[in-house]
């Protein structure tokens, strides 16, 4: 059984990335955010149930759609609202926006938007765990798109043969862009029996259940401290915006009708909500107060972004090297 | 048979009209049927030609092999990566393999390959999605790189890439797709290697590629407003490069700023400079380029590392030693071309 504290907890937190990338998505069109954003609008579930399952000093990697994981981990609001802004404050001072976030203070080592590169730098933070004999584990978040490149395969291979402690978790969200799964990967091919094939054990998930996939999360994770052994969790998920930007784009038709409402109706927030009410945890009394604490963080995070200063010509050629 | 399009459409124009002629033609990459058609250039060809056009898994490395084997069993694949970036993965394919296929099977087996590679500079792109790498590309013998500034030559250097039996990187700028231009569609090809003077002038040449092209147009249409008439070399193509017009112009003005579309460090425009020494006495050369340095997402510093119309006016008026004040427009929003252009992507 799980208790119901830690559900309203998922829940708060599952609302809390939801309202921060809508806040991003809302304020787009000022242009004061200039870079692209990956929103993971959809699939909040993933990042949160898994990442409160983690210590601090355990470690997060991740890739283009990286806003969840990030916040989940811990990662500093305010800082990430001013690298969208491409402020000094921000969590790579205005170099990398949204798609190379950083907060070394949770542990949040690198978002890297090149797919699948993330995989085997991952492995490499792991394999460092494992010669300084720490109990770290790292949790590598990819897409089912990065399941394609090579690195996939030689991260895995890797992972198996030097007993490491990773969680490699697949958000498959059935797309790469526009490209559906099955146009790019065969119907024979399992991303989890792949995994089973180098001798990784494996989880799959239909979908993003945020319950079920803490509880899952919370089991693999001891196993893998005690068998130190890798394992992968494949977890059906569902974007809800365009794959880059802030917008709804089923307008173009490259989704069906009947797969965007059924994941609708799986939507998290609004799962938790009828759970908690009946459970009489939440009312909307209560909903709405943790909206107005969370709005006024974001906007709070958005003020500091806006007021910050942009970086200074001066350092303009600062951080190319470390000297 | 003369149209005003734009770059992307002039794109779509040479891989329709391609792929119309030679039913070998194929295109593959991420998206190319997708309902954006990269930036527009294979909009709609997935559904005018279903077996020509390939939607391709995230495995750069692989697919660019799966094309020399295409190419070697007689197809002309046409690869597109929406940045350059994502080509890096297949930097073993295309320098170990297809570059040298040719040359490994004294030539009985070519590799007639193009690949398209998009420069993806604005909008916070930031290091890994905006950097112009033309110049790793042009050191390596067995490859030949084109990178063209107009529709016409986007149009005919297409077609031309698509019937040459070599490999050939196809640069182009993002900020290129959107630029209109009279295209005359009777036109079958353009030669590669082939410079183009754009603007003829006496007081100094301009050479450059790919976008900054547009930047050098617009210097030196400015400059000309004060009786400062500057030529314009657009060299098209990179390798083989046209020796013969950076020589001509070079003799020509005496004087030559060189606006290179990457870094400077070990660029393009350091070949263009030995070109000038080795061949000519008594040219004085500069040049510009993208800053040496990883390319940043803030627009605060974005804004000062490419060769801009603002930066190429001072360095010739540094030249020619003018001390008359030049009015230059300031670009209001310097990570945009236009203000249609709000990325994100
Ligand atoms: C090597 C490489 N190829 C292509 C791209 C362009 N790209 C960016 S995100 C993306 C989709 C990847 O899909 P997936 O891994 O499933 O992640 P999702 O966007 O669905 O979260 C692609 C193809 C890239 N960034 N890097
Ligand atoms: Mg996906």
């Amino acid at each position: 059984m799980i208790e119901n504290k830690i559900i309203y907890n998922l829940y708060k937190k599952i609302l809390r990335i939801r309202l921060i990338e809508t806040a991003i998505a809302e304020n787009y069109s000022k242009q004061k955010m200039r870079c692209p954003v990956h929103l993971s609008i959809g699939q909040e579930s993933v990042a949160v149930s898994i990442c409160s399952n983690l210590k601090k000093s355990d470690v997060v990697v991740t890739a283009h759609r990286s806003h969840a994981h990030y916040l989940a981990k811990g990662g500093s609001l305010n800082k990430m609202i001013s690298e969208l802004h491409g402020k000094v404050t921000g969590s790579a001072k205005g170099r990398g926006g949204s798609m190379h976030l950083i907060d070394k203070n949770s542990n949040i080592n690198a978002a890297v938007p090149i797919v699948g590169s993330t995989l085997p730098i991952g492995v490499g933070i792991a394999w460092a765990n494992k010669l300084k004999k720490n109990q770290r584990i790292v949790v590598i978040f990819f897409g089912d798109g990065a399941t394609e490149e090579g690195t996939f395969l030689e991260s895995i291979d890797f992972a198996s043969l030097f007993n490491l402690k990773i969680l490699f978790v697949c958000e498959n969200n059935n797309y790469s862009v526009y490209s559906s799964l099955k146009k790019r990967q065969s119907k024979f091919r399992s991303i989890s029996k792949l995994a089973n094939s180098v001798g990784i054990k494996s989880t799959q998930l239909k979908n993003h259940d945020t319950i079920n996939l803490f509880q899952s999360a919370k089991k693999i994770i001891k196993k893998i401290i005690k068998s130190s052994r890798p394992h992968l969790i494949e977890v059906n998920t569902f974007r809800y915006l365009e794959h880059c930007g802030p917008n709804n784009d089923d307008y173009l038709n490259y989704r069906d009708k009947n797969e965007i409402t059924s994941w609708l109706k799986k939507d998290q927030i609004l799962s938790l909500e009828n759970l908690l009410s009946r459970k009489k945890i939440l009312n909307e009394n209560k909903k709405k107060k943790i909206i107005r604490s969370i709005n006024s963080d974001i906007k709070k995070a958005f003020k500091f972004a806006e007021t910050s200063s942009y970086p200074n010509k001066k350092d303009l050629m600062r951080y190319i090297y470390n000297d | 048979m003369i149209k005003k399009i734009t770059y992307a459409d002039a794109i779509k124009d040479a891989l329709q009209t391609s792929i119309k002629n030679d039913k070998k033609v194929v295109l593959l990459g991420l998206g190319v049927d997708d309902p954006k058609g990269i930036f527009g250039t294979t909009k709609n060809l997935y559904n005018n030609f279903p077996n020509n056009v390939f939607d391709m898994p995230t495995a750069e490395n692989g697919f660019t092999g799966f094309a020399l084997g295409l190419a070697i069993s007689g197809f002309r694949p046409v690869i597109v990566h929406q940045r350059v970036e994502f080509s890096l993965l297949s930097i073993e394919q295309i320098f170990n393999q297809i570059a040298k296929w040719n040359y490994m099977s004294a030539g009985s087996s070519p590799a007639p390959i193009v690949i398209r590679l998009i420069i993806g500079k604005g909008w916070g792109q930031g290091p890994q999605h905006s950097q112009s790498l033309e110049t790793i590309y042009s050191h390596i013998p067995g490859l030949k790189v084109v990178c063209p500034s107009s529709p016409q030559d986007a149009r005919d250097l297409m077609i031309s890439s698509i019937k040459d039996n070599n490999p050939v990187i196809f640069f182009e700028h993002r900020w290129c797709h959107s630029i209109k231009g009279k295209v005359n569609k009777k036109i079958k090809s353009s030669k590669i290697g082939k410079g183009k003077i754009l603007r003829k002038g006496k007081h100094i040449s301009l050479i450059s590629f790919s976008y900054s092209i547009i930047e050098c147009i617009f210097a030196a249409k400015i400059l000309k407003k004060y009786g400062i008439l500057c030529e314009v070399l657009d060299l098209r193509s990179l390798r083989p490069i046209d020796k013969k017009a950076i020589i001509k112009t070079a003799n020509k003005t005496k004087k030559i700023l060189i606006v290179d579309n990457g870094m400077k460090t070990f660029g393009v425009s350091a070949e263009i400079l030995s070109i000038i020494y080795e061949n000519l006495k008594n040219i004085y050369v500069e040049r510009i380029g993208v800053l040496d340095t990883p390319l940043p997402s803030s627009v605060a510093l974005a804004k000062y590392c490419y060769p801009e119309h603002e930066e190429i006016i001072k360095k010739v008026c540094k030249i020619l030693k003018i001390t008359k004040k030049i009015n230059i427009k300031k670009n209001k929003n310097p990570d945009q071309p236009n203000s249609d252009f709000i990325g994100p992507f």
